[in-house]
Parts: structure tokens; C-alpha cells; sequence
């Protein structure tokens, strides 16, 4: 095989290994966004893809429909923790390696509803945003983004979400939240969330 | 996971991370700062357009410390200036030797302090002469790369982290256009040396003509069209070379000219004041003059 069918193939691979962790977040009038599984039938997504949605419905890859609870939020960082009732925790991997300018990105998401799309491009810059309450660390990246893509997952060459894409700023880069703050976010809410250890198979109804 | 993509995609950040190295924040106009980068340890190459002051310039080095730098020198007509820095001495760029259709590229640029940003495409095209706002320049890169604001004098770079040219949006009408590296190298010497390109002139009007098999063969070379002198201008290089009208340019030191674009590339080089030969047909006979190419006013 040549270099470019070698390429080929690693995206297939890639993408084989993503596509079940991809989420499809319905919120009433909001629209959908989109969403990655963290494992025990959490979904972590943007806050802005449900806000303050009484109703969230959350499709998986297989296309089952399942009612969601918002267990956990945070404004500053636009996350949100949403809980299924779902058999089977598909869970993605968050990197913990740091992002370099220049490496290959993959955003992968629903943009204008066209489920499971996945767009290429750099990550352009490491850099920070003005939040609510101060800077907040943000990834910037050259994919191509559209409405639907919010909440999805911002990936590496090796298929690690590194980040989750909020936003579309001047039209043409991404923003992402970065995977560090995805992590300390699922810790924090874990914390707070009671959540069977892994192959205990029933989930207990949790409480904020 | 290790794979061919994670391979290239290391690469490719790699290859930002070396560009990175000698590439700059140039501070040279209000609120918009731009991009730049050393292709020697004192000097910063950058487009003109993003000069704006040529006093108090100060440029962002890598490392996070703000340097003064001084305008060596500039040439509005190919968007090129050159910044030579007091003190501090960088690691410069290496340039890349061709450009080809099609090959992965990065655009670089240091548009603020926070660090180095990147977008990604291909060389979509190549060609050239192209005019510009205030002259012209003989090569052109065309890339499908975004250029951010604060891109313009940064470089573009290849796989490796070389610099395959100069990124620019100071050619009007919205387009972004890459300088290529040699054609960038070679104006950047001369502003570094005497803080202007100075450009050929011959004074001559001409017209492109064909040439016989016959005169191809005295040439002994394979080239169809050469350029006839319509007018040689009073007193200027061409009279004093003894050229005359009729003459069919068809060389200069051995390289040929068959249209008005090699007449030019050739003039754009650096060549006032030197004395070049220039091989014309007269009646039918190759003969050489020598002419001492004078300055364009």
C-alpha cells in the first residue's frame, strides 16, 4: 500500500473507534448538539447545547433514544453532564498528553443535523478566551464547524478526544474546550454523582 | 495507538515547532500586530505592508521577550521588508527548496503574545509574474491555508518545518498570496545589503516576434519567439550599449529571452550597474553587446 492508502486506513480505523462514543443531543427548541459518552452511561456536552432544557433526549450510535437527566453544569467552561439509563458504557478516551500547534484534528459531530461527520484539519493555536469569570484555556483549531457540531468531540491522530467543540469564532476556526478541563469537570462531577464501578451493570438513580 | 497518521500528525507539529522557533510578533503598526520570521541570526523578514511606523519598531521572539529592531531596509513593489535586531539573535528559517501542486503545508504566524498559531492546506497553484499594488513580483504560491489576522509575513512551511514562502494579504482584493522562499531569500539580501531592490533598466520598447528555424539553428537552441526593439530611448542603457532598433533580443549571458516576463525576472535581479551580455540579431547574425544595465527611475 502507499503512504496516502496507509492514511486511509488509519481514518477508517479511527473512525470505526469513535463512532460509538458520538452522541446525538436533542434539547426541545434548542436544537441538537452533539456529545461524547464517558462511560457509565454518562454524556458530557456543551451547557449551551441543553441550557435550561427540561426535556433532553440523548441518541446513541445505534440509534436508541433515551431520556436524559442534567447532572451536573458548568457556565464558566460551557460543560454538562448528562445522564442515560443505557446498557453498555462506550467511553472515550480524554488525553492527558498536552495539544501541539500544528497536530492533525479531527472534529467530529451533526453539523446542520448531518449525523456522524467528521471534518480535518490543524490544531492552530493553545490559547484562552475571556469567560464569565475570567480566562478560561481554550483550543483553537482550523476544522470546519457548523451548528450541530457543539458538545462534539475534538480528536487526535490516535482517535483521544482533546477537546470539546463550543464554538465557531470569526467564522472560520473552532473553539474547543480543552481535555484537561473535560477531565477535571467528569472528576468533580463523578464526585458529587454516585456511579457504579465499572461491570456492575445497573445504574442508580443519582441526585443533585 | 501508533499509526501512519498519528506518525504524520507528529510530524506535522513538529514541523510547526521548528518554524516556530523563528517566528515572530512584528510590532510596527497600531493595534494590529503581524507576523515574521529570521532567515539569519540579526534579521527578520516580514511583509511591507505591516510597516507602518519605521520608528520604534519592536518584534515578540520566541521566547517571550520584546526586542527593538531597526528597518534595514523595504520594497513596496514585492510587499518584502527586512528587520534587523539590536541585540538578539534568533535561529533562522531554512527555505525549502521547490514548491510543488498539491504538497501539505502550514501557515505560521505569531499574531499575539499568547503563541504560535497554524492552519493547514496544500499548494493549490503556482505562476506568476503577478502585479502588485506597487510593482510586481515573477513568482507566486497560491495555498488553500487561512491566513488569520496577524498572518501576513509569516512563513508557510512545509512538512519539515522549511520555509517554502512568505505569506502576505498585502496584494489587495482580499486575496492571500505566498512569496516564494528563493524569490523572498534573494530581495530580502538585497534589502539587508542596501535597504532597496533597485531594479534594471534598459530603455527599450519591444515587441515579441518569431524566429526562423534558420536563426534557431544559429542559435543553436531550441527557442521560437525573441523580443524586436521598436525604440531605444535617447541616452539611456541600451543607445550606450550600441543596441539599436531592429535588434532581436534573444539572450542575456547565455540565458534566453523569448518574451517580455524572462526581459523582466532578468532586470529584477541584481544586476545595476553591471555590465551584461546581451546576444541580439542583427541582420540575421548573432552578435553580442556588452550594456551596463542602469537603474529604473
Amino acid at each position: 500500500m502507499n503512504t496516502t492508502a496507509l492514511l486511509d486506513s488509519a481514518l477508517d480505523e479511527l473512525l470505526e473507534r469513535v463512532r460509538p462514543v458520538l452522541a446525538l443531543v436533542q434539547s426541545g427548541r434548542r436544537g441538537a448538539g452533539a456529545g461524547v459518552q464517558a462511560g457509565d452511561g454518562l454524556v458530557v456536552t456543551n451547557l449551551h447545547v441543553v441550557g435550561s432544557a427540561r426535556s433532553v433526549q440523548v441518541v446513541l450510535a445505534d440509534d436508541t433514544t433515551y431520556d436524559a437527566r442534567v447532572v451536573a453544569t458548568d457556565p464558566q467552561v460551557d460543560l454538562a453532564l448528562l445522564q442515560i439509563q443505557a446498557d453498555g458504557h462506550a467511553a472515550a478516551v480524554f488525553s492527558t498528553v498536552p495539544p501541539r500547534p500544528g497536530e492533525l484534528v479531527y472534529a467530529f459531530g451533526h453539523p446542520w443535523g448531518n449525523r456522524n461527520v467528521l471534518t480535518g484539519g490543524v490544531l492552530s493555536a493553545v490559547t484562552s478566551l475571556r469567560g464569565r469569570d475570567g480566562e478560561v484555556p481554550v483550543l483553537r483549531a482550523d476544522v470546519q464547524l457548523a451548528p450541530g457540531n457543539s458538545g462534539g468531540p475534538l480528536l487526535n491522530a490516535a482517535g483521544e478526544v482533546i477537546g470539546l467543540n463550543a464554538m465557531i469564532f470569526g467564522g472560520d476556526q473552532s473553539v474547543a474546550i480543552p481535555s484537561s478541563l473535560i477531565r477535571s469537570f467528569l472528576a468533580g462531577a463523578r464526585g458529587v454523582v454516585p456511579v457504579p464501578a465499572r461491570g456492575e451493570g445497573k445504574v442508580p438513580e443519582g441526585t443533585l | 495507538m501508533s499509526n501512519i497518521l498519528v506518525e504524520l500528525s507528529n510530524s506535522m507539529a513538529a514541523a510547526a515547532e521548528k518554524a516556530a522557533a523563528s517566528t515572530v510578533l512584528v510590532n510596527a503598526r497600531r493595534r494590529m500586530p503581524a507576523s515574521g520570521f529570521a532567515f539569519a541570526a540579526d534579521l527578520i523578514l516580514t511583509a511591507d505592508h505591516v510597516i507602518e511606523r519605521e520608528d520604534g519598531i519592536t518584534v515578540l521572539l520566541p521566547n517571550g521577550t520584546e526586542a527593538a529592531a531597526t528597518l534595514a531596509g523595504r520594497d513596496p513593489g514585492s510587499d518584502l521588508a527586512v528587520l534587523r535586531l539590536e541585540k538578539e539573535r534568533l535561529t533562522p528559517a531554512q527555505a525549502a527548496t521547490q514548491a510543488r501542486i498539491g504538497q501539505l503545508v502550514l501557515a505560521l504566524g505569531r499574531p499575539s503574545p499568547e503563541g504560535i498559531e497554524v492552519s493547514l492546506g496544500v499548494v493549490s497553484a503556482m505562476g506568476g509574474p503577478v502585479r502588485t499594488p506597487h510593482g510586481s513580483i515573477d513568482k507566486y504560491i497560491r495555498t488553500d491555508t487561512t491566513l488569520y489576522p496577524g498572518f501576513s509575513g509569516g512563513p508557510l512551511v512545509d512538512a519539515e518545518g522549511q520555509v517554502v514562502g512568505l505569506n502576505t494579504s498585502g496584494f489587495g482584493r482580499g486575496v492571500a498570496l505566498t512569496i516564494p522562499a528563493e524569490y523572498a531569500w534573494k530581495v530580502a539580501d538585497q534589502l539587508a545589503r542596501n535597504g532597496s531592490v533597485k531594479r534594471g533598466y534598459l530603455g527599450v520598447r519591444s515587441e515579441a516576434v518569431e524566429l526562423p528555424e534558420a536563426v534557431q539553428k544559429e542559435l543553436k537552441r531550441a527557442q521560437a519567439t525573441g523580443l524586436l526593439f521598436v525604440s531605444v530611448e535617447r541616452k539611456s542603457p541600451a543607445e550606450a550599449g550600441k543596441l539599436i532598433v531592429g535588434d532581436i533580443l534573444v539572450g542575456i549571458d547565455g540565458q534566453p529571452i523569448p518574451d517580455h516576463d524572462a526581459l523582466f525576472a532578468r532586470l529584477n535581479g541584481d544586476v545595476v550597474g553591471k555590465s551584461i551580455p546581451m546576444e541580439v540579431l542583427r541582420g540575421g547574425k548573432l552578435q553580442t553587446f556588452m550594456v551596463e544595465i542602469g537603474a529604473r527611475p
